[in-house]
This record gives structure tokens, sequence and C-alpha cells, in this order.
């Protein structure tokens, strides 16, 4: 296996990618690069395959061709779990929680993998107090550890959403992926999910995946524009707002929805 | 640090504790030695099978696991004590031994191949594995002695001084320990950071995936485990009734645990506690009330929990001390 060389300073890059369901091509030929510390936002119109290129970079999609280069290292043919142990994580744009277990327990599950002691058969679960501790320590970060000991389906969605962000953060990634982490959160609340990431530590590189160009504007400063499984262009926030391209795909798709 | 997030995490820790209801159970039992002396030959087979109940809980109720050929390694479980015992081994505690050890060889081989699919495919490959092996037990008569049983299991006095007699007594207290000793393994693995991963690998395996967890590798530990205890719960049955023939691998088999243990609960630990003695006693009381309709009245009780109570009986008192602490 030859270990590529990346560009020092790049957290995440994917070179050549592609996937096609038979005919349908959700990813063709994306070459995608993620800075260190980068506050960077995934945009498109509905299909453009922007979950399918995280289904893809964290493995829970196998690619058809292309790599996936993850801090230097060629993650392609690693499982999901070990691009997770590599410094990989994400969120899901639909809340993906363990419902029935209580807010502290969701995010201790997470810390437990990463400290190597979730596979563990002796000694309660609940008597591991550093891991706990951290959990506890995420939950206060973001500002929902009162709802520690409520059992998840019981918190109000908004909040569930934090839950989701904790979870990851729980892992401690170099690289994380927000699969539209306000979606279904009423405007009003959005501004608590927005706060939160930009309090998000300035080396963690993080991907947004998003529809709400008002939290784009406000979060990103480079965006990219994925049509149709292909980058339609990359670039600041100015560039983009003002690029006719994406007016005419993106930005007039919206204005007429 | 402030007090809050101590006593947080303290009620957090605090879940792990043995509650005092958690030896009831166990006190029950003993009273029935010496409250119901007729009846401790039932008693024996309730424990074995509880055990065996507590074994599907593992798999279907913490590790969401849907089986139907769980049959499969209390039948080997069985086989195997009962072939020993039948060819000079008979020492209870080394047929036990020998069942745990190729029971659970035959969870982690058919584990192996079953957990890499989902779904309705687990569904299907269980109940595969059971009918096999039990076709195979059925040919191969000379290990087996086919459909007429194992012939002239030998069991000796459990080490060396309990003889097995009629009435049940050294039945009875060698299902009472060997079933402690399982509940002492099933505890210990429900409340430990396995057992809480398994917990979240029921509650959403996209999610444990995406925290990086081996849910492939926990779930065939899981299954090894449970294959081996079901395997046990079918060698002491074998070993205290000197008894084995082709249900003990059988669907039909299989489909009942799974009704014992959702008649009392699943995931939770006791629900096997409470499901198989309410159906193994209601059997037996049904069966002689009306001989011939007792299958019957059976369904007519698993009728009425899956409507009423859903979480099974513990469910449906869980959900009654609910309800009185609101009121107050």
């Amino acid at each position: 296996m030859n270990t590529p060389i990346s560009p020092a300073g790049l957290a995440l890059e994917t070179r050549g990618l592609c996937k096609s369901f038979g005919a349908l091509m959700v990813a063709n030929d994306i070459d995608f690069r993620l800075a260190r510390g980068a506050r960077h936002a995934l945009i498109g119109p509905n299909g453009a395959g922007k979950t399918s290129f995280v289904n893809l970079v964290t493995g829970a999609l196998e690619s058809s061709s292309g790599r996936i280069i993850l801090e230097g290292e060629d993650v392609t043919s690693l499982s999901q779990a070990q691009r997770v142990k590599r410094g990989l994580a994400r969120t899901f744009q639909i809340n993906q929680l363990f419902r029935g277990l209580n807010v502290l327990e969701n995010v201790t599950l997470a810390v437990g993998e990463r400290h190597g002691v979730a596979g563990k058969l002796f000694r309660p679960a609940g008597s591991r107090r550093p891991i706990i501790e951290e959990a506890y320590a995420l939950l206060e970060q973001l500002g929902i550890a009162e709802e520690a000991l409520r059992p998840v389906r019981e918190v109000a969605y908004g909040r569930q959403r934090l839950v989701e962000i904790a979870v990851a953060l729980g892992l401690q990634p170099k690289v994380l992926l927000l699969d539209e982490p306000a979606a279904g959160v009423p405007s009003s609340e959005s501004g608590t999910i927005i706060e939160v990431i930009e309090r998000l530590p300035s080396d963690l590189a993080l991907l947004i995946i998003e529809h709400d160009m008002d939290l784009v504007f406000r979060l990103a400063r480079r965006i990219t524009v994925l049509v149709q499984g292909t980058i339609l262009i990359e670039g600041t926030p100015q560039e983009i707002a003002s690029d006719a391209q994406v007016r005419e795909v993106y930005l007039g798709e919206r204005a007429h929805s | 640090m402030s007090e809050r997030p101590l006593s947080v995490i303290d009620a957090f820790a605090r879940r792990h504790r043995l509650h005092p209801l958690e030896l009831l159970p166990w006190a029950l039992a003993v009273g029935t030695y010496f409250i119901f002396p007729d009846y401790l030959a039932l008693g024996a087979q309730i424990l074995a099978m509880t055990l065996f109940g507590l074994s599907a809980d593992l798999v279907l109720g913490y590790a969401g696991i849907v089986t139907l050929g769980h049959a499969a390694f209390f039948g080997v479980g069985a086989y195997t004590a009962g072939y020993l015992a039948a060819h000079g081994v008979g020492a209870p505690i080394v047929g036990l031994l020998a069942a745990v050890v190729v029971a659970g060889a035959v969870g982690l081989i058919s584990g192996f191949i079953i957990l890499r699919t989902q779904g309705l495919s687990i569904l299907m490959l269980t109940l595969v594995v059971c009918v096999m092996l039990q076709e195979a037990a059925n040919k191969m008569t000379s290990i087996t002695g086919g459909a007429d049983g194992l012939q002239g299991m030998q069991v000796e006095p459990v080490l060396g001084i309990f003889r097995f007699d009629i009435f049940g007594h050294t039945a009875f207290w060698y299902c009472l320990a060997i079933l402690f000793i399982g509940w002492i393994v099933a505890r210990t693995l429900v409340h430990s950071p396995f057992g809480r991963s398994l917990t979240g690998i029921r509650e959403n395996v996209m999610r444990m995936h995406a925290i990086g967890s081996p849910v492939t590798r926990r779930l065939l530990t899981i299954y090894t485990i449970s294959a081996a205890m079901a395997g046990a719960a079918g060698a002491v049955i074998a070993e205290t009734t000197g008894l084995v023939a082709l249900n003990v691998l059988s669907v039909d088999l299989s489909g009942t645990i799974l009704v014992m243990i959702i008649l009392g609960g699943v995931g939770r630990l006791y629900g096997a506690f409470v499901g198989v003695p309410l159906y193994m006693i209601a059997q037996d009381r049904f069966s002689q009330i009306d001989p011939v309709y007792w299958y019957f009245w059976i369904g007519l009780l698993l009728v009425v929990v899956v409507v009423f109570a859903r979480g099974g009986v513990l469910g449906l008192i869980d959900s009654l001390i609910h309800r009185v602490r609101r009121w107050r």
C-alpha cells in the first residue's frame, strides 16, 4: 500500500472519489480538501449527494473508486470503526441517538469507545468515573447538563440536536462532519446550536453540511457547492454568494421553492 | 467542583448496585423447597429452564438479536452431557462443563456466519442452524439414539456426594446452584461497559458504528456466551431427568423459550425469572384441569399479556408503580 503524502495542514482529503448506485452517480470524481481547523461548509440542492459524501468519507458507504486520506493516512480500505479511531466523527441529519438511554449514557458510550473500555466484561459501567466525568463535562460545555439523567426520548428536539453533537465530541475527533446540525430545529433555537459550533476548539476541522444559508454564512470561512455528485465551485462565502452559476442552481432553486 | 455533578454521577453509578428485590427470586426458590416438597422435580425443571430463558434474554433482550433457534445450543448441551453420561463420564459437573464448551463453540461458529447479516436473515439463519442440528441428531443414531432418544445415561452423584433421588431434592439444589452462577455471570455482563454497549447496539446500531464500536465482534461475544449458558441449561436438564430426545433441538422449544421470556418481559434480566415459572406452572395446572385443550389457555394467557402488557409482567408492574407514583 502506498501511503500518499498529503500537503501539510490537510485534515481530510478525497481524490477522485466516485460512488454509483447503478446508473445513479452520487459522487462523481470528487477532489475535496479540508484544512486543519477548517470551518468549511458543503452546500448543494436536495439530492446533490451531500449526505452520501459524508457516508463515503466515514466508511458507512463503500466507494466505487477514489481515495480518502485522513490526516495524511490513506483510510480508503479501513472500516468505519477504524476511521473513528483515527479521529473522524460525524453527526446525523436525523438524530441517531440511543433513545431509551439517558443523555449522560449516550455520551458515555462514545467516550468509553474512545478509551477502549467499552468492550470490558467486568466491573459495572457506572464505576468508571473518569469516563463518566468526561462525558458530563461535555454536557456542561454544551449547556445540557441538567438533562443528564433524562432519557433522550423525553428531551426536547432542539436539545437532542445538542446531544447528537455531544456524542460525536465524546470521540475527541480531529475531523468532525456535521450533517445539517440545525435540521428540524425552529429558527428561534438554532442560535444555540450555532453558538455551540462557534465555541468548538479551533484545531478541530469542521465540515458542515447545511441547507440553512444563515448558518452557513455565519459559520463557514470556505464553502464548497456540490451539484449532482460533482463539485461545482469552491470559494470564500463572498465568492460563492456572488457566483452566477451558484445563484442559478442553488439559490435560484431556493427562491422558487 | 460544584456539588451537582457529583450527585448526578453518583446517581448514574448507583443504578448498578444490587437492589434488595433482586434477591427475591432466590428467597422464593429456597422457600419453595420447604413449602412444596412434592413439586421439587417440576421446580428443578423450572430452574433449569430459567437459566435457558436468561441466556435467550441476553441475546434477544439486550443485544436485540431475534433468534428462533436458541434451542440449538440447549440441545447441543443436553446431548453433550447425555452422551458423556452414557459413555462412562457420569460426573455431572464434568458433563456440564463439557456442554458449556461445546455449545459455546457451536455458538461461536454459527454466530460467525449468522451475525454478518441483519434482521430477517438473522431470524432465518438461526432457524436453519437449529433445524440442521436436529436433523443431524436424527440421522446420527449411533451417537444420539435418533428418534428413540439417547439410551443408557448413568449420572453419578454431584461432586461424588449428592445422589440424584426420585423426589428431586438433589436436582433442585443442583439446578438452583447452576442458575445462581448463570445469574451472576449475566448480571455482571449486563452492567459492564460491554453490556451497556450491547444495549447501544439494540437501541441504534447505526450510531454504534459511527462511534467506532466493533459491532459484529460484540454481538459474536454475547452470542457465544449466551450459547454456552443455554448449553449449561440443556446439560442440567439432561442430567436431572436422565433423558435426552430430539425435542431438545426443536424450533418448537426455541419458540417456547421466547414466549416464556416475553411473558416475563425481555431485556430486564428478570423476565426469565418471572416468565418461565409462570408459563411452566400454568402449563402444569392447565394440563391437569384441561388435558386436551391446555395449550389454548396458554395461548390466551399470551394474547392477554401482549395486548395489555407489552413489556410482559415486569413491564406491567413497572407502569403500575409509575402510575401510583404520579398519583401521589
